[in-house]
Parts: structure tokens; sequence; C-alpha cells
């Protein structure tokens, strides 16, 4: 009675003005709403180990990430780069650098592998998500079973050193010089382009 | 005085086009002979279902770099802006970024869901979309790491390189808000997610407030179909904020409480500084210019004399109302001459003519916006930000000019 009453009420909703489109079903809904947020929306049901993860990983991602996501060639490294960010040359992996586990359960699931996306199973990503997880030393213990019920639990060290968007008060108030003659005494190339023979012919 | 040994011969031949151009019209004198396209006939009409340049322009292309990235189908290349002039980016010329090649999809089966936080979850074709009221607006569509790689110091010798991840033309399409109002918005919703339908699944968080002020789901470009390789059939519009939110292929938008926080927001596209932290959320494109022509890979051909300086101005706040240039490096600047439409969040063509004695010169523009900021130099920026953070190098670009008409890409004092 109730669930027919909801129903009356979504369609007496009043409809915007063009009423162009149709409504999408619950299965169409689930089939394409792929994301998943810090908070957890959108983490399925499932669960997979460091060592079910470990396996896959060399079957699917280890050509170009290497074994220990160490990157191989100019493909992306997943792992290490502890203590970079502040160097000449950061390195930026899950483990040094990215503030949400769930991102990489979020884009292994969307986007990965690259050529193959969305082609493995919940259970899959949980395992691999681990996996990536034990190669930055974020767990040690390869038996170390990553599910939907202990993902919240898991913060990654770099979260807290995000900051919103501050131009506004750091950048704009000192970007206003319009000096038009006379602004400096003299000038001399400090660097030049010329001899690194890096531009395309 | 710029005395610094010049770019290696071999690359000055080899870009210098405008030189092979002056030799072909040098070929043509003295004007007696009757040309032969003034006697005999010409191609007749369909010869070309879908015109194309002239085969004396073959040369100007896209361009990628590629010691950059692994192979191309994760890749960028950059709009040839040295061979362009007014202000829009022939179609096939816009620069392309992709995270996993180019979706190719028959419009027939394309479909745009809308769902989260609304009261009507829905699928929509694009005959449906083209249903709504449309609007035509030109706008830049910049990528975060335009000028990412001159961060340390110049890199790479040709505007093309060093700014060309940047284009600028006119969409048909739909107001977002248009359509979002087909769902209906929950209260609570505070954020959309927009997704790509490419094998990437490119996803970005966008703040409701600027997805209901000025976004546009756009299916045309300077008039025709969007290219593949731009969204085909259908792209997001996110006017004066970073490309990559500019979802190409759109397939899917969720309304949120919160932002998703997913990789092209955290791993990519934020702003690491000197410190270690990194400024997140970064989406306007602030205010920037660069001069075109004269640059490394458009050296000045004609020797002294009459000599046209122009060059580009864009910020993501509005409009460009001033672009100042120096010929000295900046010890004095003066007023450029904008010219051409002054639209909202696109670029702005200018101009400076000068009669130039052949001395050595240090071009630099310097763009205002109508916020009254100021396009900062690089250094100004290296104080604040350090020199890793990739993204929104907007500093000022100097180009050396020598005599013999060679350009390089320098930093000055
Ligand atoms: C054919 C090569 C290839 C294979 C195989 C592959 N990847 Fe990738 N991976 C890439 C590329 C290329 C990117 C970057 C894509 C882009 O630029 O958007 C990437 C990015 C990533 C990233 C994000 C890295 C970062 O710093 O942003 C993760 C995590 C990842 N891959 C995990 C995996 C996993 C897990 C697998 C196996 C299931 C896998 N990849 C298989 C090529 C590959």
């Amino acid at each position: 009675m109730w669930k027919y009453l909801s129903v009356f009420i979504m369609l007496s909703t009043p409809l915007a003005a063009l009423n162009v489109g149709r409504i999408a079903s619950p299965l169409e809904v689930a089939a394409w709403d792929i994301d998943v947020r810090p908070d957890g929306l959108g983490l399925p049901e499932g669960a997979g180990t460091v060592a079910e993860g470990e396996v896959i990983f060399e079957e699917q991602c280890a050509a170009c990430h290497g074994d220990f996501g160490e990157g191989v060639g100019r493909w992306p490294i997943l792992s290490g780069g502890f203590d970079t960010l502040t160097s000449e040359r950061p390195i930026k992996t899950v483990g040094s650098f990215w503030p949400y586990l769930s991102t990489v359960w979020d884009y292994i699931s969307r986007a990965m592998p690259f050529g193959y996306a969305q082609s493995l199973s919940p259970d899959e990503v949980y395992a691999l998500t681990a996996y990536i997880m034990f190669l930055n030393d974020l767990v040690d213990d390869e038996g170390f079973e990553l599910s939907r019920d202990n993902f919240l639990e898991i913060p990654l060290g770099n979260e807290a050193n995000f900051y919103d968007d501050d131009r506004e008060t750091t950048e704009y108030p000192f970007f206003t010089d319009a000096c038009m003659s006379k602004c400096k005494p003299s000038v001399e190339i400090t660097k030049n382009a010329s001899g690194k023979d890096v531009t395309p012919e | 005085m710029p005395t610094k040994s010049g770019p290696s011969r071999r690359r000055f031949l080899t870009t210098g086009l405008v030189a092979g151009i002056a030799a072909t019209t040098a070929k043509a004198d003295p004007i007696t002979d009757v040309q032969p396209w003034a006697q005999g006939l010409g191609k007749g009409v369909d010869e070309r279902g879908y015109g194309m340049p002239s085969p004396h322009e073959s040369h100007v292309l896209r361009k990628s770099v590629p010691w950059l990235v692994a192979e191309t189908k994760s890749s960028i290349n950059f709009t040839p802006l040295h061979q362009l002039d007014g202000i829009i980016t022939p179609n096939g010329l816009a620069f392309e970024r992709h995270h996993s090649g180019v979706a190719e999809i028959d419009p027939a089966e394309y479909r745009l869901m809308i769902n989260g936080l609304v009261d009507r979850p829905m699928v929509f074709t694009l005959q449906d979309l083209m249903r709504f009221p449309r609007h035509n607006k030109v706008y830049f569509l910049e990528c975060t790491a335009n000028s990412g790689m001159e961060w340390r110091g110049p890199q790479l010798n040709g505007v093309q390189f060093t700014h060309g991840m940047i284009h600028n033309v006119m969409y048909t399409g739909v107001m977002l808000r248009d359509v979002l109002a087909e769902a209906g918005i929950k209260t609570e919703g505070k954020w959309l997610l927009a997704e790509g339908a490419d094998a990437a699944g490119l996803s970005r968080s966008i703040p409701l407030e600027k997805a209901l002020d000025d976004c546009m789901i756009a299916f045309k470009m300077n008039g025709e179909a969007l290219r593949p390789e731009q969204g085909y059939p259908a792209r997001l519009v996110v006017p004066g904020w970073e490309g990559n939110m500019w979802i190409k292929w759109l397939r899917r938008l969720e309304v949120g409480d919160q932002p998703w926080h997913h990789r092209e927001e955290t791993a990519r596209y934020t702003d690491l500084l000197a410190n270690g932290a990194s400024r997140r959320f970064t989406w306007v494109m602030d205010a920037k210019s660069v001069i075109t022509e004269p640059s490394p890979q458009a050296p000045v051909s004609h020797g002294k004399g009459p000599l046209v300086i122009t060059g580009l101005a864009w910020s993501g706040q509005g409009v460009i109302p001033r672009v100042d240039v120096t010929l000295d490096g900046g010890i004095n600047w003066h007023k450029a001459r904008v010219d051409g439409p002054s639209l909202d969040k696109s670029l702005h063509r200018f101009y400076y003519e000068f009669d130039w004695d052949g001395s050595p010169l240090f071009l630099q523009s310097r763009a205002h916006d109508n916020t009254g900021y100021v396009q900062p130099t690089k250094d100004a920026l290296r104080v604040i930000r350090g020199e890793v953070s990739n993204y929104h190098n907007n500093g000022i670009q100097t180009w050396a000019v020598y005599s013999s008409g060679e350009v390089e890409n320098v930093e000055i004092s």
C-alpha cells in the first residue's frame, strides 16, 4: 500500500518544464553508477587479500607497473616515493601522495587494466587494492583481507596535507604589478632552452 | 643584450618555414609571366565533399612531445599557436588529451544518465538533449598542465609546446541547469560528478553552484559536430575552469552531497607546493598571455623594418581589458592593441606593431583581467609555489629575438 502510494507521489511530482528524456531503471543505475567515494558511498560487497591481489597483479598489471609497482619504463609508478614530496623530484604514489584509499579502488575498477577497463570483479579490485597497500607498506601481512567492512578504517598518510584553493588570499592581492616604464635597471638571460634538445621537430 | 649562442642552425632551418615562404615569394618576381592558375581550370565543385586546407598548409599540424609519456593513448598534443591568428581554433587543430584513447561513439547508442540525489534518475538520448533551448558561446579550454614543463626553466623551444595545450571554439549546446532540472535536484545536493564514456571513465567533482551557473553540454564546435577527439557526440563545457573538468564523451552526471576525490582531483590536478602540502580544487585558470609570433617556431624572416608582434591573452575570470608588451625584457612596457571580439572566458587577440632596427629584443606580454589581476612573472609564482607544482603555470613568457631573426625561449633577470 505504502509502496504504491510512494510511486503515486513520485509520478505526481511536478515534472520539469520539458518532460524530455525517460526515467532510468534501478537496474540501469546499478549498472552505470560505478563510482566510489571516501565515505564509502558506492563500495560494493566483497573482499580480497594481499596474496590474492599479488596473483592478479602479476597477471594483469605487472607488465606495465612492474612486479612491485615500481613502473616499467615510463609507465606509472604505484609504490614508494616516501619522503620525496619536498625534494626536487617528488615521486607521487598511493603511498607517498594519494589522500584516500577509495580513490585507488574507484580508479582501478573504472580504468584498469589499461585497455580492458571495467573488467575486474569487486573481489578482484579489493584484492588489488590490498596488494597496492602492501607494496606501499600500509599493511605487512600477506594474509590481510580488505573488504567493505574494514575499508573505512584505513586512512592514507598524506590526507591532512591537502587544502582547498587559497589563491584568492595567497596570490591575487600580490599579482597587480603593472609598472610601465623604467621598471628595472637592466636585463640579462638567466636560463635558456637551446642545447637541451628536447623540442620535437 | 642577448649574446647567447642561438638555437642550432639545423633547427632554425627546419623550423624556418616563414623563410621558406619568403623564398617562394621571391621566385615569382618579376611578375611578368601568366601564372598557371590564371590560365587553366581548377577543380570543380564536389571534388572535396569536406574541404581541406591548401596543400601548402600541410605543415600546420598538432604535434606531441614523444618523450613526455609512455605511449599515445594516454597522451597530449599541442595546438600550433604560432601558425594561427584571430581567436578561433580550427577544429582539426584543437589540441588533444586522452587518458585511454579516443572513444568512437555511435550517436544512436549515446546515452546520458543523471542519478544520485535527484527526484527522478533519468536517461537522455542525443536527440533528447537537442530539444532543450540551445546556446552559443565561445570559450577557451586550457589544460592545467599548459606550460607545466617550464616550471624549472625554459625547456621547449616553441610556443606550440610551451603554450599549445589550449583551444578556443564556439560551442553550441544546452545549459546543464536545464537538463538537471528535468531530473530535479534534491536540496542536499551540493556537488556533481561528471563521468566520461571512454575507457578511462574520466570523472571529476564539480560544485553544483558552478554547474548551475554557466556550464553547458555541447554537441557542436564551430558549427559542426564535436570532433571524436573532443568528445563526440557530447561534452561538458566548464567555462574558465581547468580543461580536465570538461568531461568528453559525457555519459553520466551524479548529484551528491560531497566531492568524490577521484584520481583526477587527488593524484593529479592538485598543486604540490615546496613545503610538501598540496592545493586541491584549483579550478580557475588565471589570466595569462603569450606572444605567438615571433616565437621560436616563427622567427622573423624579413629583416628590419615594420614588424608585427601578435599573441593571445585569456582569463578564467572573465575578459582581458588590457595587454602590455615589452621589447626590452620588462624595462619599459607598451599597451598592445586588442583586436577582434572581447568575449567572456575566451581567447583575446592582441597586436603590437613597430619599426624593428634589427637589434636583439626580449619580448614579453602581460595580461590584465577584469578583476584587476595582472599576469605575474614566473619567478613571482615560484616564490609562492616552488618549482614542483606542475600545474597552473601562468607566468610571463620571454622570447629572445636575435639580430638574425631567430627566436629562443629564455628566462631573464
Ligand atoms: C598496458 C599497460 C597497463 C596495464 C596492464 C595496467 N596499467 Fe595501470 N596504468 C597504465 C597507464 C597508462 C596509467 C595512466 C593512465 C592515465 O594517464 O590516465 C595507469 C594508471 C594506473 C594507476 C594510477 C597511477 C597514478 O599515479 O595515477 C593505478 C593505481 C593503476 N594504473 C593500477 C593498475 C592495476 C591494478 C592494473 C592491473 C589490474 C593495471 N594498472 C594495469 C597502464 C597500465
